[in-house]
């Protein structure tokens, strides 16, 4: 539906230039003022143990949103991020746990335990892309089924139960160092940079741009949009299931009814507060993860002060609703 | 005076799209509103209705100074608009449709089914239409459906009906009823806005004409008292110089091979048998109204839509696209009718939106050659003389004319064999129009073979080397370069396949 | 006569059709379920059956309604959670207040769904992911992160728990949603409203309807009806429950478009919805005697599985249709 603005111009045009400096440099400046907050008012902000609670909290936020951005870039959306990472986060110790397979070997289950979960969600990635482009259902609701049958999936497969274990070379992803630097934090600087650098040198990454920019002419250029679409529910399902082996290395245990419940909303957020437009035709990578960052940061910065979790979770409501508004207001 | 509006004027972020403009209308007449495209009639149309506010002018409508707030507010006072694409719910009942807003109710406050039932029935038994007012809107041809928007807008009590373009998707015995359609109107005192084209029909029902240009009114006249000439030249302005024949007498065309040859070609209903062909280094032209099925064979020919008999012969070579990648692989290129729908990414740069075909051929290891991209962008920019600040201004911001030589050199910069170009001047200034004809004729001269979709007689008759001419999905009749001209192309596209 | 002028334009929709189907596919499960198990139709089964069920039937209510003007509400859920709290507190003043107390959060959170998809123009999938979120916030606060129980002495457990002419109360409650339901959405001018905009919102707004209000309001009735689910959620079980509710969302949206209802919106039945509920909730009632029968063992968590699977049945079927009507 077109709006019709009745506003003289000039006013109008001060809004939208409000609105765009916002969207432009509106995380940054939140981040930073949130940071300035933080080294004032938090006891003890300014420490390692600090920086490093933050960086392993917001490590698989970051590698989820970054593969959000992408779906979003197309223009879509993938809600089933959180039952993705339950799925890899069950099957991983499922398999180093040997009830899987009837390999001996400890070393090689434990590389099945990385490589066939994060396979079998990019699986998963896949029939979310089938969904969408064969079948022409909307993204929405094709990704809403494995929302609610992917957490259902890994359930059943433990039977709700919790799957405890003590496994240092599996909990490396989570628990190791490299050079002092948590090996999460490694991963996600890793998947940060590869996916900028997707986005802004390749030719599928500007393909990407492409078709979430306007889809029909992007056809018409003899851009693959199917094949290009399903690219980016597979890219988003290989990071969930990552994430997800992450989350369960981190907490020496699996639980199929909490891996990366409400996951999917952590993403878009960190995606719409990061400055890309939910309607697609652009990402903003460097932008989701300043995203990330202030979500995490907003949650620190309360939770450290003595408020609620739950009272978190409306401020996180509150802070979505806003970063989509300011964005669409910037595109006028 | 009906509606009087004066002085009207409206800008857009500072962009002028109507100064002082006026336009009168009496009870029971039909004044015709003609201008090229980007004159300022829609604008006009909008500010009258509510979907836009004026910055300034007054609008008297039954002698009441007025400024509606909404297209609901000028409804309620008598005004209705029948919409290009129809603006009825489509799975909507007929008789749902036509009270829509103004339900009849009962006692109780629900719908008094019967009563809308019965009410929808009379009213469209006064226009001779007789069909289920049960069945969804959806259900009928489109004539079909422009009846049920104007029966609506009777039973809103319409004093005012603007028509825009109503005739458009019409085929001639449609427009004849659409016809006695508003002579019932204008008998029952209702007044008629009618925006189109087509200068017959105009003169056929018009009582009335007010003529744009460039934002503004330019004549006001009785139909009678204003000849054709006259009418095409308040409309186009002193620039209907600059169509001047581009076209070079060939001489011997038979004699250059065949470069693309379609036969018999079909696809669903809007294409049931055509057949064209382009030869190396020529124009071709493709002619007929709209709906006779030109922009469909485009995308036929392109892979966009299944063949589904018929053949398409490259070079001689049998084809069958699946994908329109398959057909740019073959070295064919298609710049479309909608440039915002099918054309440009408005948010990506110039340089991105030029070289978007060319991409997978740009890639080292999957990497975009930024310093090829940016090499041949600035060619190309050079060549087709695009005017813009810098090749990483997002194309949103160019002007159609500017917009069009980009996606044209997206075709040109992947070293196409055949272009094929629908309405290649649409939306655009005159000066450019000439512009843009000039460099078809060009890469023509330097061997492309060109398919041109367009719609303006002058522009088929200035840069065409021939024109195959379309009726109802069939081609009706192919006129060689000295067969060519008005009538020779009006009366091909008159004819019907019965 | 111009019957050329009244050629198809496209062939018959299949709403009709997909809305027979899910009648016979429940009367098909009603049929196996009577014949193969004992107590399937005996009067407790029955009871408890819809007893327990209307919370759902009313929030699949609400959402066929936000699903025909082409939104969705995904925080039905959450917001149930959150009345049931409110509810639990306010039952020791009495069953009134309980109710009206839940009824009356449920649209203050309905109501703000529809002010931030109308006034700022969000989407509604993003305005209620966030509400959902909000709504769970607001409950866990209210509650301290526990239950909360709720007053015996007041009535406000009648609610849920009692029968009135021999039906439980929550059935009474859903069957007069579904009966108003039905008779706004058939036989008012508004519910047609409602139609007309999920056909296409900016010509229903060129056709004078107000699109803005009827979207709020269909939010706001959303609210009030999860709302509502959240008293009876409190009055059954006693306790008002702050984590409840996670998937109701998605059994609503299930049951909207089992029931035939369009994702596109522009179509869509309250008979038929109600029929999707019942279908949906029908199947786990089977599950249920089929787990006592002991052939099989299938644990609550395949309840989302086959809600899940469901979905991807029904959609899928429905695109193959809407790509068929428009070829």
């Amino acid at each position: 539906m077109t709006t019709i603005d009745t506003s003289a111009p000039g006013e109008r045009a001060a809004r939208l230039n409000m609105a765009q400096f916002l969207s432009r440099y509106g995380t940054f400046a939140a981040f930073i003022l949130l940071l300035l907050f933080n080294l004032i008012v938090t006891p003890n902000f300014l420490s390692w143990q600090t920086l490093n609670v933050n960086l392993t909290q917001v490590a698989t936020i970051v590698i989820v949103a970054v593969g959000m951005t992408l779906v979003i870039a197309t223009g879509g959306i993938d809600l089933s991020v959180g039952s993705l990472m339950a799925i890899a986060g069950t099957a991983a110790p499922m398999i180093f746990m040997g009830k899987l397979l009837p390999i001996e070997n400890m070393g090689i289950l434990i590389i099945l335990s990385f490589i066939l979960p994060v396979l079998l969600v990019m699986a998963f990635g896949w029939f979310n892309g089938m969904l969408v482009t064969r079948f022409s259902i909307q993204p929405i609701i094709a990704t809403l089924v494995l929302f609610i049958a992917g957490r259902g999936i890994a359930q059943v497969a433990t039977n709700g139960n919790l799957q405890v274990f003590k496994n240092p070379e599996f909990q490396f992803i989570a628990m190791g160092r490299i050079a002092g630097i948590p090996a999460q934090v490694i991963i996600m600087i890793i998947v940060a940079v590869l996916a900028h650098c997707l986005i802004r040198y390749t030719v599928i990454g500007r393909q990407i741009i492409a078709v979430g920019g306007n889809e029909k002419a992007a056809r018409l250029t003899g851009i693959p949009v199917r094949r290009v679409k399903t690219f980016v529910y597979i890219v988003s399902g290989a990071l969930a299931g990552i994430a997800g082996l992450i989350v369960v290395a981190r907490n020496s245990a699996s639980d199929a009814n909490l891996v990366g419940l409400g996951m999917e909303l952590d993403a878009i957020a960190a995606v719409a507060v990061g400055g890309s437009l939910l309607s697609g035709g652009r990402a903003n990578i460097i932008g989701t993860v300043l995203g990330a960052f202030v979500i995490q940061l907003v949650r620190y910065t309360l939770l450290a002060n003595g408020v609620p979790d739950a009272a978190a979770l409306i401020v996180k409501a509150g802070l979505i609703i806003i970063a989509v508004f300011i964005q669409q207001r910037a595109k006028g | 005076m009906l509606l009087s509006m004066q002085d009207i004027s409206k800008a857009f972020s500072g962009v002028s799209a109507l100064r002082s403009a006026s336009l009168e209308i009496a009870a029971g007449e039909v004044m015709a509103l003609v201008g090229q495209n980007g004159a300022g009639k829609s604008t006009l149309i909008k500010i009258l209705t509510g979907a836009y506010q004026r910055d300034s002018g007054t609008i008297l409508f039954e002698d009441e100074d007025v400024a509606f707030a909404t297209p609901g507010a000028s409804q309620a006072k008598g005004i209705a608009t029948i919409y290009q694409e129809i603006n009825l719910a489509p799975q909507r009942s007929v008789a749902e449709n036509i009270y829509l807003s103004r339900e009849p109710k009962t006692a109780l406050g629900l719908l008094d089914r019967r009563a809308m039932r019965a009410g929808a029935a009379a009213v469209l038994k006064t226009f001779n239409l007789d069909i289920d007012v049960d069945m969804p809107v959806g259900h009928f041809s489109a004539a079909t459906r422009q009846m049920i928007a104007i029966a609506r807008a009777v039973t809103q009590k319409a004093r005012l009906v603007i028509m825009d373009e109503p005739t458009s998707s019409l085929d001639e015995r449609e427009v004849d009823i659409l016809f006695q359609t508003i002579r019932t109107l204008k008998r029952n005192g209702v007044a008629v806005l009618f925006i189109g084209h087509r200068l017959d029909e105009l003169y056929e029902i018009c009582d009335r004409v007010t003529i744009m240009r460039d934002g503004q009114t330019v004549a006001h006249s009785a139909m009678a008292d204003m000849p054709k000439m006259e009418l095409v030249r308040h409309m186009l302005g002193k620039e209907l110089a600059a169509f001047q024949a581009i076209a070079r007498d060939t001489g011997d065309d038979e004699a250059k091979p065949v470069r693309l040859a379609v036969e018999g070609a079909g696809s669903g209903v809007r294409v049931r048998d055509v057949s064209v062909t382009v030869r190396e280094g020529e124009i071709s032209g493709l002619a007929g109204l709209l709906g006779s099925g030109r922009t469909e064979t485009a995308r036929i020919i392109f892979g966009v839509d299944k063949l589904e008999k018929g053949s398409i012969r490259i070079d001689g070579k049998e084809r069958r696209y699946g994908e329109p990648a398959d057909a740019i692989a073959d070295g064919i290129g298609l710049v479309s009718e909608d440039r915002k729908i099918d054309g440009i990414i408005p948010d990506m740069s110039i340089r991105e939106n030029m070289t978007l075909a060319l991409l997978p051929k740009l890639k080292k290891a999957g990497i975009v050659d930024r310093a090829r991209q940016q090499e041949i962008v600035t060619r190309y920019i050079k060549a087709l003389g695009v005017k813009c600040a810098s090749p990483d201004q997002p194309i949103k911001e160019l002007s159609g004319g500017n917009q069009q030589k980009v996606l044209l050199a997206r075709w040109l910069c992947t070293d196409p064999r055949i272009l094929i170009i629908d309405e290649p001047t649409r939306g655009i200034d005159i000066g450019a129009k000439a512009e843009i004809l000039k460099l078809l004729r060009n890469l023509a001269d330097e061997g492309l073979s060109v398919l041109m979709i367009s719609s303006e007689l002058e522009e088929l008759l200035a840069a065409a080397d021939r024109v195959t001419v379309l009726s109802d999905g069939r081609s009706v009749a192919v006129l060689k370069r000295n067969e060519l001209s008005e009538t020779a192309l009006l009366s091909a596209m008159a004819h019907q396949v019965n | 006569m111009l019957k050329t002028l009244s050629r198809p334009f496209i062939p018959k929709s299949s709403g009709d059709f997909a809305r027979l189907g899910v009648l016979l596919a429940l009367a098909g499960l009603i049929l196996f379920g009577a014949l193969r198990y004992d107590n399937f139709i005996s009067p407790f089964n029955i009871l408890s059956f819809l007893r327990y069920n209307s919370m759902f039937a009313l929030i699949a209510l609400g959402m066929a309604f936000v699903i025909i003007t082409g939104g969705i509400d995904l925080s039905v859920g959450g917001v149930a959670a959150m009345a049931s709290v409110v509810a639990a507190y306010l039952s020791p003043y009495g069953w009134f207040p309980g109710l009206a107390g839940g009824m009356i959060a449920g649209l203050i959170a309905g109501s703000i769904n529809g002010l931030i998809i109308t006034r700022m123009r969000i989407q509604p999938f993003i305005a209620t992911l966030a509400m959902m979120l909000a709504a769970y916030g607001t409950a866990l606060l209210l509650a301290n992160n526990q239950s909360v129980s709720v007053s015996y002495d007041t009535g406000f457990t009648t609610i849920g728990q009692d029968d009135f002419l021999g039906f439980p109360i929550p059935g009474w409650i859903a069957a007069l949603a579904y009966v108003l339901g039905w008779i706004f959405l058939e036989r008012h001018p508004a519910g047609r409203h409602v139609l007309a905009i999920g056909d296409g919102e900016a010509t229903a707004n060129l056709m004078g309807l107000k699109v803005e209000k009827t979207l709020f309001g269909v939010y706001a009735l959303s609210g009030l009806l999860a709302g509502l689910a959240g008293v009876i959620l409190a009055s059954q079980f006693g306790a008002g429950q702050p984590t409840e509710g996670v998937g109701w969302e998605l059994f609503a949206i299930a049951s909207v478009v089992v029931g035939g209802t369009l994702l596109t919106g522009g179509s869509g039945s309250v008979g038929a919805t109600l029929a999707g509920a019942l279908l949906l909730a029908m199947v786990f009632n089977i599950l249920n005697f089929e787990n006592g029968l002991g052939w099989i063992s299938l644990s609550a968590y395949w309840q989302s599985v086959i809600r899940g699977a469901f979905l991807l049945v029904v959609v899928v079927l429905q695109a193959r249709l809407m790509k068929k009507t428009e070829a």
